[in-house]
């Protein structure tokens, strides 16, 4: 009994992560129709940003998260401002070649600038864990699930409570009339993946800290961030946070049930599964936004 | 014109072993030729029906597995190896091209990359079939007769017939009706359904021969490279093969080949020059600056 707990404990850290990938790929892929196989580059990007900021500029580790948050919407502001705007209006296939070419760059640029060996990110939290009756949980760990918690539910407000959301909300629901309305949809586009890619890139940073640094680290982010926004429902907000949480305790059990060597599996099966049973997501109901 | 073209290719390609001593270049040529089939193969699912399998790999590690395990557990010739990895690819294709059938675009992309994942980590984790991360060796080399195939000449011919076949099949698909079927999915399923091509059929037709012929690919590697391991279901090997039928043209017969010669021949002249993380990073801009400037790949561009 303890040990399930424990893995639920665990299974829960690391939904949380995956939540906030997901968040960041729903608004992408739901929203704005690109099939943004890059996101788990920003991901990596994340964790590599704060292991430089860390180590080469001696910020805090706190600072550090920020600097990798603020990098993640630099570039992403970027990408969607030179790849992504010019082709506008282009096959989504198309558009998902660019992201492909995305993919592959950042990937190789971050194994040539950092080589191939994994990169720990140092952290100030105590190594000790926490223990409360059977179950035990490192303090750092403790810490990723609270700010992922604190940026999920900043996700929600911003999409849902502020101008900035509704403008978002309503550039995808139809960005013609919005347009019309006075939306500016183009700068909308950008502002919608530059904050997908900061919390892909939050995500990075977080469980960079807790497991480790590599290069290839994305790719396993981006069918993760996939199989979360599939279970959850294309452009589903609350669908993507539910769907994290649920691949990140399915992982947890069926490593820790299972085998360990099928961990990453379960994301796969999870991506089939539902595209086969109910390809509009467990928790969709019609297509919807927001 | 065409014709005397075709003809002149033709010789080329049967006397490349008499003006190419050099056997490293040989060797190039021959992953080259390896690299032409799964990129033809590609194309007849990206090109014809307009749908990216990034799940190729898999298909070209199931024949290259399966023809590597008849031969060495089973002892079985490469002669009859050769045709069952091609079914096991096909079946494969099959079975995804069964399960897919009501999915396009993206979600068929994410099915395609979640089988070739699952099969990746079964190739790893089953230890007892595999041999898991330590891979196969020792993989034999074709026999025909009492002559084996081991030298990179007899190779060559090998993988030029394999090669000739597969482009064989891509074209006569092509210029039938099933072909016309494929690109009126391509352009317009729910009008191509109108007039009573059923999409389900063909889209699933396509995916078994595209599957089978990577089968075909991945059988030709494991008896030339004769060791096999899950290295074969690296996604770098997908990649490649989208970067080939991208560059060259899809949706055209010879461009596949001509990328698979380009992008074959071209990284191995850069070796010198440049580190492995520099082509693949080179890979990634090349895919953006053809999607913006060369969209249509080099065999259109040039003969239109």
């Amino acid at each position: 009994m303890d040990q399930l707990l424990q893995h639920l404990l665990n299974g829960l850290v690391l939904g949380g992560t995956y939540a906030l990938l997901g968040i960041g790929l729903t608004l992408i892929f739901g929203l704005m129709d690109v099939v943004n196989f890059a996101h788990g580059e920003f991901y990596s990007l994340g964790a590599y940003a704060t292991f430089a900021g860390l180590s080469l500029a001696d910020l805090n580790f706190f600072a550090a998260l920020g600097v990798a948050i603020v990098c993640g919407i630099a570039l992403g502001a970027l990408t969607e401002r030179v790849l992504l705007r010019p082709l506008r209006g282009h096959s989504i296939d198309t558009v998902m070649l660019v992201m492909i070419g995305v993919w592959i760059s950042m990937q190789n640029g971050e194994l040539l600038l950092w080589g191939g060996v994994a990169k720990s990110i140092a952290h100030p939290f105590p190594t000790s864990p926490l223990t409360l009756g059977g179950l035990s949980l490192a303090p750092l760990r403790l810490f990723v699930l609270a700010a992922a918690i604190g940026l999920v539910v900043g996700a929600h407000l911003l999409v849902h409570r502020t101008r900035l959301g509704r403008a978002m909300r309503a550039t995808f629901q139809d960005a013609d009339t919005a347009a019309l309305m006075g939306v500016r949809i183009h700068r909308i586009y950008t502002a919608t993946f530059a904050i997908g890619s900061g919390l892909a890139a939050a995500a990075g940073a977080l469980l960079g800290s807790v497991f480790i640094a590599y290069p290839s680290m994305g790719d396993l982010a981006s069918l993760k961030a996939f199989s979360v926004v599939i279970l959850g429902g294309l452009g589903n907000i609350g669908g993507a946070t539910v769907g994290g949480l649920v691949l990140g305790i399915a992982e947890e059990l069926g490593a820790g049930y299972v085998s360990s060597g099928y961990r990453d599996a379960v994301g796969f099966v999870i991506i089939m599964a539902v595209l086969l049973v109910r390809p509009s997501g467990l928790f969709a109901r019609a297509e919807r936004v927001g | 014109m065409r014709r005397t073209a075709g003809i002149l290719l033709a010789l080329v390609a049967l006397t490349v072993p008499f003006w190419i001593a050099n056997p490293y270049f040989l060797h190039v040529v021959i992953m080259a030729g390896i690299f032409g089939i799964l990129a033809l193969s590609l194309n007849l699912l990206l090109g014809y029906t307009g749908q990216l399998s990034l799940g190729h790999a898999a298909f070209f590690g199931i024949g290259a597995y399966t023809s590597a395990l008849l031969t060495l557990r089973l002892e079985w010739s490469f002669w009859p190896a050769l045709p069952a990895a091609v079914v096991a690819a096909g079946i494969a294709g099959w079975a995804i091209g069964r399960l897919a059938l009501k999915l396009r675009g993206a979600y068929f992309v994410l099915v395609t990359i979640s089988f070739a994942g699952v099969v990746a980590l079964v190739s790893i984790n089953w230890m007892e079939l595999t041999n898991g991360p330590l891979g196969l060796p020792g993989v034999p080399a074709p026999e025909l007769g009492s002559w084996s195939l081991r030298t990179k000449t007899a190779y060559y011919y090998l993988v030029l017939a394999g090669a000739a076949l597969s482009y064989e099949v891509c074209r006569r698909l092509i210029h039938s009706r099933i072909g016309r079927a494929f690109v009126a999915l391509r352009e317009n399923e729910p009008l191509a359904e109108s007039v009573g091509v059923d999409g389900t059929r063909y889209l699933v037709l396509a995916a078994v021969v595209s599957a089978g012929m990577a089968g075909l690919a991945g059988s030709l590697y494991a008896h030339y490279t004769r060791f096999v391991s899950p290295e074969v279901f690296l996604f770098t090997y997908t990649v490649t093969m989208v970067i080939m039928v991208v560059a060259g043209g899809k949706g055209t017969l010879a461009g596949p080949l001509v990328g698979a010669v380009l992008f074959t021949v071209l990284p191995e002249a850069l070796r010198a020059a440049t580190s492995w993380q520099w082509q693949m990073l080179a890979y990634g801009v090349i895919l953006v600056v053809l999607v913006f400037f060369l969209p249509r790949g080099i065999v259109p561009t040039l003969f239109r």
